[in-house]
């Protein structure tokens, strides 16, 4: 049982929750995620952790509600608790200076991303933030990101809010315009496929975080596989992180239908 | 063992006396009492219904008590098979249930879940005469039930062992990690047993389905445990919630690993990511621990009216008959030797035949075919023939040229075993690792290269039995022990 700490809504159907979780507060690394289970019966759902508190023994989760179990999170209030959180689970980000990087959220992926900036600035870097969403409302956390990105923009779909247009449409402009040594995408499948396939043409290392179906989040199931350069990978164990450039996005897709169709 | 269990103890002396060997191989072996496949299809109630008091009486009977019993011999584990039988020959249930528990941890599991015709069984002299062995699984589960049912009427207080203060860990709730907390927490020690999952158990909780091995029985067990002081932990992932390093400043003198097996293998066949083709661990996952298909739980899993599961061995047959209980109309093994070499249990293999489960043995799956939406919608099938024996033994397939099938299926459960999981090895980097990926230990010991830290069940066998894991405990426990204990 984890105690929900506070409680913030970014938008309708995004919130951000403080879950304590001292010991996987003190062992998470950017990149990881933890497994959440609301109420007995509850499914187990993979979140990215978006932040942590060592000193208060907390972690901060950005819940977009999508289903039956991410409204059971998103309902709960703080003093109430989450059933299960384990974690931190998958591999962690490899921080590293390596010069200019610009890093992509899409929605809600913007959560898990906020780490990476702040480390990948912290390791030196030049930090380049490009924030999407469909619209205004669904912008989250730019104040954050700011405070660790060289600079900000931002793109939304319908022109509400920063540019209009899509986030392909912001890497290609900063891509055309200076060298970049690494492109970090966090978001919905289809943007990664996209900002992978634009990246693609313009041979820039791409960095993605796959959010797949899982169930025990440590190896044993399967559920979450997708295929890496031709070959079958476990997200859970052997991710989340991929290459961008490697990731079969159209199956990832597919498979994330599995409950759907 | 107390000395009044003795083969030379009075009462056994008598015990044998009392009926000629004649008599005594006269009475047929006991039928186990089971649920009908009709009715038995329709829910998850245990098949196998348990002997009767009167049935355990005649069939102990059937026990020669032989001078050198081989069926200790064939036991893992070596239970002392004549010293229980004869116990409940003589009507002492729980003196029998005691018997058991000095040398296993958990007999009403094992009763219910060990490959006895492999092992004691396989060994006992009834087969030399051409009859059928004494019904020694039926009646560990038997003696085991009757305590358990005993125990939960007339609850008798625990006494907790005197405590010698000194902290080990136990990595993983399964079989070999509760064996190994039992003997433990018996010698004094503070332990504590750190669970992934949210449930306790590992795989008799996730793995072994309810019709073959209830959750209560399971519960009983860890409740058993519970009351001589072992602590669990559940939802902590040692080597990422707590470091090996962390165990140490959480003061654990000694850390048994026993994370189990892991990783479901594929078979990297065309088509095996396709909507509907998962593993049996996922499968049984989701029905087994998560409750899918339930009332009020939210996990979903998906069914199908044509279930393909792919694998001859317990899980598979586990699947398959899962699967008829979640309302397949088609269920079949599709195996790629024959009958004879498959590795599941007799047992399990004459049930899902009596549940209706089809059995396309010589056949290996070779690829997958998708409807629109990418849901697998049939399979096609390679014929085999058998050829000469490979290194297991077993006479190996080889693929009849041109014999290619298509059949139609709409859910494909993967059950060809299972590889360690990388993520203990990974975390702890001085730890031998096996090719294999296996935690490479001592064999006698249980010791892995650090030398505090012992490992033992799947994570060191690579997929195993429950008895031996439990064996696995029982080793690691005496040498850690003996380590502390210098």
């Amino acid at each position: 049982m984890n105690k929900i700490i506070s409680k913030e809504h970014f938008s309708e159907h995004v919130v951000k929750l403080v879950v304590e979780a001292p010991m996987i507060a003190h062992s998470r690394r950017p990149g990881h995620f933890v497994i959440v289970r609301a109420g007995e019966g509850g499914e187990r759902i993979p979140l990215t952790i978006a932040d942590a508190d060592t000193e208060r023994g907390t972690i901060t989760l950005i819940v977009q509600e999508v289903g039956v179990s991410t409204r059971k999170i998103c309902a709960l209030e703080p003093g109430e608790f989450l059933t299960d959180v384990v974690g931190p689970l998958g591999q962690a980000t490899r921080i590293e200076k390596v010069g200019t990087v610009v890093c992509c959220g899409g929605g809600v992926g913007v959560a898990p991303l906020l780490p990476i900036i702040k480390a990948m600035k912290e390791a030196g870097n030049r930090v380049i933030s490009i924030l999407a969403a469909r619209n205004a409302d669904l912008i989250i956390l730019e104040d954050e990101v700011a405070k660790y990105s060289d600079e900000v923009i931002v793109m939304t779909d319908d022109g509400s809010a920063g540019r209009k247009g899509l986030v392909t449409a912001g890497v290609e402009s900063v891509i055309e315009r200076e060298t970049v040594d690494l492109v970090v995408a966090i978001g919905p499948a289809v943007m990664m496929k996209f900002v992978a396939l634009t990246t693609k043409k313009y041979e820039v290392p791409t960095m993605c975080s796959l959010n797949t179906i899982m169930v025990d989040g440590t190896g044993m199931c399967g559920a979450c596989r997708v295929t890496v350069d031709g070959k079958t990978k476990f997200v859970c164990i052997d991710g989340p992180e991929f290459d961008a450039h490697k990731v079969d996005f159209d199956e990832m897709m597919m498979r994330l239908k599995s409950y759907s169709i | 063992m107390s000395q009044d269990n003795n083969r030379d103890a009075a009462w056994r002396v008598a015990l044998r006396n009392a009926k000629t060997a004649k008599e005594r191989t006269a009475t047929p072996r006991v039928v186990m009492p089971q649920l009908n496949p009709d009715y038995r299809v329709t829910c998850n109630e245990e098949v196998n219904q348990g002997l009767s008091a009167e049935q355990a009486l005649l069939e102990a009977s059937r026990c020669l008590d032989c001078p050198d019993p081989q069926c200790m011999q064939g036991c893992p584990v070596a239970v002392n098979i004549p010293g229980f039988v004869k116990n409940v020959e003589r009507g002492e249930f729980l003196e029998a249930a005691a018997v058991l528990k000095n040398t296993s941890a958990l007999p009403a599991v094992c009763g219910r879940v060990c490959p006895q015709e492999k092992q004691c069984e396989s060994r006992c002299i009834y087969n030399k005469m051409k009859k059928q062995p004494v019904a020694i699984g039926y009646l560990e589960r038997f003696a085991a039930d009757y305590e358990r049912k005993e125990r939960a009427e007339h609850p008798v207080e625990v006494q907790r062992p005197v405590s010698n203060g000194i902290k080990v860990a136990v990595v993983g709730s399964g079989p070999a990690g509760l064996s190994f907390a039992g003997d433990m927490v018996k010698r004094g020690y503070d332990v504590t047993v750190y669970e992934a999952l949210h449930e306790i158990g590992g795989v008799l909780k996730y793995g072994i389905p309810e019709f073959r091995l209830p959750n209560s029985v399971v519960e009983a067990e860890i409740d058993g445990l519970r009351s001589l002081g072992v602590n669990f932990v559940k939802d902590c992932v040692v080597g990422k919630t707590l470091s090996y390093d962390d165990l140490h400043s959480l003061g654990y003198k000694g850390v048994f690993v026993a994370s189990g097996a892991g990783l479901p293998r594929f078979m990297g066949i065309p088509g095996e990511n396709y909507i509907g083709v998962m593993s049996s661990n996922e499968y049984l996952t989701r029905i087994n621990l998560m409750g899918a298909g339930r009332q009020g739980e939210d996990t979903p899993v998906l069914k199908g009216n044509r279930v393909a599961v792919i694998g001859g061995g317990n899980t598979a047959m586990d699947s398959v008959r899962t699967a008829r209980r979640q309302g397949a109309e088609v269920a079949m093994i599709v195996y790629r030797r024959s009958e004879a070499e498959m590795p599941a249990r007799i047992e399990e293999v004459a049930h899902a035949k009596e549940e209706g489960v089809q059995f396309m043995t010589l056949c290996n799956p070779v690829e997958y075919l998708p409807d629109e939406h990418g849901r697998v919608r049939a399979m096609k099938i390679q014929r085999m023939e058998l050829g000469e024996p490979d290194e297991s033994g077993r006479r190996s397939p080889q693929p009849i040229p041109g014999a290619i099938e298509e059949i139609p299926v709409d859910l494909v459960i993967v059950s060809v075993g299972v590889s360690p999981n990388p993520l203990i090895p990974n975390a702890i980097s001085d730890l031998e690792v096996s090719r294999r990926g296996t935690i490479v230990v001592n064999d006698a010991t249980m010791q892995s290269s650090i030398s505090d830290l012992y490992a033992g069940g799947d994570i060191v066998r690579g997929g195993a039995t429950v008895i031996l894991a439990m064996g696995d405990g029982r080793h690691a426990a005496q040498s850690m022990h003996d380590a502390l204990s210098r």
